[in-house]
């Protein structure tokens, strides 16, 4: 079994997001990682490894510092690595990049796909669905544990009543939320060997995927509306007074 | 211009966001064409004011959720324009899945539209807002609580399409909720606990205020993992996103990646016992207390209401 894990190199979720000139300034970024829920589709790909003796395939699309995601995913167990270089995520839409992605994907043949149920960047949970559909494969989102019985999964995905376990057959898409296993840390050895470990790189050309011609731009990105400072109480005895504002004044209760 | 909603709907009818979504259609000057999944809450979208038409949509692949089958069987129905969702995981991923199978665009999350197409989502987690102009057909998935919904009393004409399509996901087991709390996800108003709780003994008393108003129950991730409780209830980055009318805070700091997940809520109550806390800085009313008094004196004056 091939699974291609799809990671996305994103500021790191403790990192400030300043704007510059409408966009914003990734220069000023303090530290990337791999995008949080990306880290769980790792995970389970290589407890995939490890249980049922699966190839990990990283793939990564983005400008040349992702490959630093590339290489920290080979220090915690992936087998082979793939770099889809574009130097700009933000000049290409969602289905522009899904496009690339599926093109990858099918180039290393791998039927099945994990990654994360969205990105900590854009997060919209576009890319596992639209890959899917792309790469004519059925999809889940939201899993939280997984199993592998034969030619299939089993996937914990929340309902609207709870949670359902559900059956998936290859090939197919798997976009993970935090599962309950603790993420794998790298040791010397495996850090050291992710260092040699060789990248394929590739563009939009060498996959022969068109991306030409977006009709969704972005216009501008800018900081979060500013909030007026709120009314500050002091001591539990002013409870009941913010009660009678939230009936009279805030009309919320 | 021409715009088609995917209802939001369980097995208890339509969700509120359906209405919203009408209004969404109605600041673009379109009377929207609302196709409801399985044909379930065709009646209820058919009455929401501003609606052109309601198609149910039906076939064996609407028993149960497989977005694949799904998405395939209402782009059947869909006769070109702009598709809405809601932005709820179901709806996203027919979102995107529509949008793949259309080559179009798709832009989730949507707060704001305007004429053109420019609509304005939050990135980031909130941490930064996004202005994306369209210049086709695309797909937008619509937050949930962000458009004031369309009135009822409308009479759109209801008709019924057969579509399905090979279903790939199926469902195995049905795991009940552990309790019968609201879904953050849903509730007009969340109440929160952090870290400052001090145990899990404690936990009982924000259930207690949370049952006296009808609210659900929500956690910083601190508490979710070291007291054991359910990943689903946890609000922030790694968790749900939540957009209640009234939300409230009880000894949670404001980390970053707390904020990300409720700083879009309407009103925010904050109890923290350090008057340096982050999370004051989002907070409508800030109260600077230890819960252990907090807590009863607000069940008191919920009571006395
Ligand atoms: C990649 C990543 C993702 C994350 N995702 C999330 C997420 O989705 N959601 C999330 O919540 N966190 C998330 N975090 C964790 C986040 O950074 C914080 O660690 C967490 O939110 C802190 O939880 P807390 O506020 O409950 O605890 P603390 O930060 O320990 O705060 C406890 C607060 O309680 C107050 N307090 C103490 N005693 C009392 C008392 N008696 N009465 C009243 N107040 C009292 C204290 O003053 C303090 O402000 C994430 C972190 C990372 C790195
Ligand atoms: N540029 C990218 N390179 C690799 N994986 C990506 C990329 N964009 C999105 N993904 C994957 O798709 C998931 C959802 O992304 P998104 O649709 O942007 O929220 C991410 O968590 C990644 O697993």
């Amino acid at each position: 079994m091939d699974i291609a894990v799809l990671i996305k190199y994103v500021p790191d979720t403790t990192a400030k997001i300043s704007i510059s000139g409408g966009r914003v300034d990734e220069s000023s970024v303090s530290k990337w990682s791999i995008s949080p829920f990306d880290e769980y589709a790792l995970e389970a790909a290589l407890g995939m490894k490890d249980s049922a003796g699966a190839t990990v395939i990283a793939v990564t699309c983005g400008p040349s510092r992702s490959e630093k995601g590339l290489r920290d995913a080979a220090a915690v167990g992936a087998d082979s690595l793939v770099h889809i270089v574009v130097d700009d995520l933000m000049t290409l839409d969602s289905t522009k990049i899904q496009g690339l992605l599926a093109g990858a994907v099918k180039h290393t043949g791998a039927d099945v796909v994990f990654c994360g149920k969205q990105a900590a960047d854009t997060n919209s949970g576009s890319t596992g669905p639209g890959v899917a559909e792309l790469i004519g494969a059925a999809c889940v989102t939201n899993a939280s544990e997984i199993s592998h019985d034969g030619s299939s999964f089993g996937v914990l995905r929340p309902a609207s009543n709870g949670s359902e376990r559900v059956s998936v057959q290859t090939p197919c898409v798997i976009a993970f939320d935090k599962t309950s296993t603790e993420l794998r840390r790298p040791n010397v050895k495996g850090i050291m060997m992710a260092k040699k470990k060789p990248i394929e790189s590739m563009d939009s050309g060498s996959l022969g995927v068109d991306v030409s011609g977006s009709t969704a731009q972005i216009n501008s990105q800018s900081p979060p509306a500013e909030k007026a400072p709120g009314q500050m109480f002091d001591g539990a005895e002013s409870v009941r007074e913010v009660v009678q504002k939230l009936r009279n004044e805030a009309k919320v209760l | 211009m021409e715009i088609t909603i995917i209802a939001e709907t369980n097995e208890n009818g339509i969700h509120p966001v359906t209405a919203q979504m009408v209004a969404a259609s109605s600041s673009l000057g379109s009377k929207p064409t609302i196709l409801c999944p399985g044909g379930i809450g065709s009646d209820s979208a058919a009455s929401i004011d501003g609606v052109g038409a309601v198609i149910g949509v039906e076939g064996d692949c609407f028993s149960s959720f497989d977005g694949g089958a799904w998405a395939s069987a209402l782009n059947s129905a869909i006769s070109g324009g702009t598709v809405f969702t809601a932005s709820t995981p179901n709806g996203r991923e027919m979102a995107a899945r529509i949008a793949a199978a259309r080559g179009v665009p798709v832009v989730q999350d949507v707060t704001g539209v305007s004429s053109g197409i420019t609509v304005s989502r939050p990135i980031y987690s909130g941490k930064a807002m996004e202005e994306v102009s369209v210049s086709g057909d695309c797909v937008l998935s619509i937050r949930p609580n962000a458009f004031s919904p369309s009135g009822s009393g409308g009479s759109a004409s209801i008709s019924t399409v057969n579509h399905s399509s090979d279903v790939s996901v199926t469902v195995m087991e049905a795991i009940a909720k552990a309790s019968e709390r609201l879904d953050v996800s849903d509730a007009d108003i969340v109440i929160s606990g952090g870290r400052g709780m001090g145990n899990i003994d404690n936990w009982a008393e924000l259930e207690a205020v949370a049952d006296q108003i009808g609210a659900a129950v929500g956690a910083s991730r601190a508490v979710v993992d070291e007291w054991g409780l359910s990943h689903s209830i946890q609000v922030g980055q790694t968790g749900k996103v939540v957009t209640p009318t009234l939300y409230i805070a009880v000894g949670i700091s404001g980390a970053i990646q707390h904020l990300a997940g409720m700083r879009s809520s309407k009103f925010i109550v904050a109890i923290n016992k350090d008057a340096d806390a982050p999370i004051f800085g989002v907070a409508d009313y800030g109260i600077v207390a230890n819960w252990e008094d907090a807590l009863p004196a607000l069940k008191d004056a919920l009571s006395s209401l």
